[in-house]
């Protein structure tokens, strides 16, 4: 399914979609708040952004530093070029420790490998203890953001999911009550793993040591309790040296949800006596999107998800309308470089408003690679029939309002239109977007009064 | 060819323009260290107290099994520290010497060494960490200078409670790990 279809099925529920929206905005508008309380901001933004230049210039040698470093320091490393190669070895160290269960915090990584449709398959049991993970899990869904996983789900939903699942009353949606629902079940989980398995923030090619950030604790929690960690981390995600830390925590929180750190940042660097930390690299696409030069700077994406809460598309449309791992922005640009084919129609996605470029931590050029993809994509299809960007941009601008009526008589409507218009559900995404702040008059008006 | 040598390769096989790693330059600092610490933890949902404050709080509570593993209040503990964590699933109190705070936003180091077991501030039910009132700086990058090129197996940074608002964005205290933080600055 393309993206404007699944968009319009997100539509369907149109107070749920509202909510989402404005949600998001919400969350958008406290990492404003948060990064103006920051006179450096911007400078921080340049040096991350250069860090990762730096970083994506030397990769091979950094991560051979790295590899070095950790190696002395007592970590197993691996490494996987796909997704199916990154499976194996983690099922294989499963096999060794004779583990039938383990826990996972957050990783997209894994997400992206599918790593937990082939441990079920192979009879290990996997519990997602990020508690927006766990929930989705219970639905059988993928996250439908990377920060906040649940993000789509109305506490009504939860409450009879946990209801089901949880025996939590029925009726009781109070967060409260059921987050410590959620404590309770998943505490059991964590005493009874022999394995944990979390993601990677950063690698520090400098000292071989690996943070991992969360606000829950859940990354730890498993950890500490089990005797085997495995943490699976992207290539593309090493700093060089260690006080490139204090750059890289100081935007990531911010931007991600506006907080200004969050609770907890583990550095790893050795197991504890008498327990093992495996490490495992993966490629999986990584050393490709390197080589394309238009779209290398993807590369440098810390996962913070500020492109998501920020894009009118994404708020509007919701996670699953992407079909892929990384929605938003960023998978929008991602993706292809995986699957040209599948997700040809996300990056027509987009209304190329630039406001993901703005707030991303690492100064990737979101919305230009989102209009080279397009030139891409169109190469691709060639004289093949009626081109497939033309097929997608019919798929987009098929009859939605906001295009329909244009110029000046959108400016008009726009004033006037109700929001139960805005979000009606025969209106596909195009139509369903808050629409924006009107000018008084178009720039053509402007020009005209003020300069002829 | 391993993998490990295939995904090398194919790096070193890219051509890319050299490009520098930045200095990280020094910014202007805030001057009341302290009082933006305090906030920074109220911001994060944890509390400060002094000493006495503290000695109040803890001699009002009831029967409770604490550990103390903080040098500063070496007396407080009413259980052992045991070799293995999962005996500590009903454990109510630990007690844990910071090294340093981070005043822009609450961050508090820890290495191993603070610890002792690393799953004691996470498997606890409430935290209390204890820190020097001198030992605050202004930032991230004044806290990774502190830390400079020390060894630990294991060491972190908490700023507050576990905490999470994955259920429509509510803010919930008490997510997996300590409910409670209480920092009390000496
Ligand atoms: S592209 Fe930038 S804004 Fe988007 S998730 Fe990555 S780092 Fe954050």
């Amino acid at each position: 399914m393309s993206h404007p279809e699944n968009a319009s099925a997100f539509l369907k529920d149109q107070s749920k979609a509202k909510w989402h929206d404005e949600t998001l905005w919400f969350v958008r508008d406290k990492r404003d708040r948060i990064s103006k309380t920051v006179p450096e901001w911007e400078s921080l933004r340049n040096l991350a952004s250069q860090i990762k230049d730096n970083v994506l210039s030397n990769l091979d040698n950094y991560l051979e530093e790295f590899e070095k470093n950790a190696l002395k320091n007592g970590i197993q490393v691996h490494w996987a070029k796909d997704a199916e190669e990154h499976n194996a070895i983690v099922l294989k160290i499963l096999k060794e420790k004779n583990c039938p269960a383990i826990v996972k915090s957050k990783s997209i990584l894994t997400e992206e490998c599918h790593l937990n449709p082939y441990l079920e398959k192979n009879g290990i049991e996997v519990v997602d203890t990020d508690l927006g993970e766990r929930i989705v899990q219970f639905l059988n869904q993928p996250p439908s953001h990377i920060v906040l996983p649940a993000i789509h789900l109305k506490k009504g939903e939860i409450s009879e999911l946990f209801h089901e699942k949880l025996q939590t009353e029925k009726g009781n949606e109070d967060p409260e009550y059921l987050t410590h629902a959620a404590r309770t079940h998943l505490r059991e989980k964590f005493l009874g793993a022999k394995v944990a398995i979390t993601g990677v923030n950063f690698g520090v090619a400098e000292t071989g040591e690996f943070v991992v950030c969360t606000n829950e604790g859940n990354a730890d929690m498993g950890v500490h309790l089990a005797e085997t960690h495995i943490a699976c981390m992207g290539i593309e995600k090493i700093i060089p040296r260690r006080k490139d830390l204090g750059v890289f925590l100081r935007l990531l929180a911010r931007s991600a949800t506006g907080q200004p750190i969050t609770n907890y940042n583990s550095h790893f660097r050795s197991p504890a006596t008498g327990k093992e930390i495996h490490l495992v690299l993966v490629d999986n696409g990584r050393t490709a999107q390197l080589a394309r030069e238009k779209f290398r700077n993807s590369l440098k994406c810390i996962r913070c998800g500020a492109c998501m809460n920020t894009c009118p598309i994404y708020r509007r449309s919701g996670g699953y309308s992407y079909g892929s791992t990384v929605p938003g922005p960023i998978g929008s640009i991602l993706s292809p470089g995986i699957d040209l084919n599948k997700y040809s129609s996300l990056p027509f996605a987009s209304t190329l408003c630039g406001s993901c470029s703005d707030v991303c931590p690492v100064k990737i050029n979101i919305h230009e690679q989102l209009y080279e993809w397009r030139q891409e994509i169109t190469k691709a299809q060639g004289t093949n029939g009626k081109s497939l960007s033309m097929k997608l941009a019919n798929g987009i601008f098929r009859s939605p309002l906001a295009y329909r009526i244009s110029g000046k008589l959108m400016r008009i409507a726009l004033k006037n239109l109700p929001n139960s218009l805005i979000y009606h559900p025969i209106n596909s995404w195009g139509k369903g977007r808050n629409l924006p702040e009107t000018p008084k008059e178009t720039f053509k008006e402007w020009y005209h009064k003020n300069r002829s | 060819m391993s993998s490990r040598e295939q995904i090398l390769s194919a790096i070193k096989g890219i051509e890319r323009e050299s490009k520098q790693l930045p200095d990280i330059p020094e910014f202007p600092q805030t001057e009341n260290l302290q009082k933006v610490f305090k906030d920074s933890i109220q911001g994060n949902k944890g509390e400060v107290l002094s000493a006495i404050e503290f000695e109040e709080w803890i001699a009002s509570l009831g029967d409770q099994k604490i550990i103390s593993v903080s040098s500063r209040f070496p007396n407080l503990s009413t259980i052992k520290l045991p070799s293995d964590p999962h005996q500590l699933n009903d454990l109510n109190l630990a007690i844990i010497d910071g090294q340093f705070g981070v005043s822009e936003n609450g961050a508090i180091w820890l290495e191993e060494e603070n610890l002792k077991l690393r799953a004691l501030p996470f498997i606890t039910e409430h935290l209390v960490i204890v820190l020097d009132s001198q030992k605050l700086v202004p930032s991230m990058h004044q806290a990774y200078e502190s830390i400079g090129s020390k060894h630990s197996g294991f060491g972190l940074f908490i700023a507050g409670p576990s905490k999470t608002a994955d259920i429509e964005q509510s803010l919930v205290i008490g997510a997996h790990g300590a409910k409670s933080l209480r920092v009390v600055l000496l």
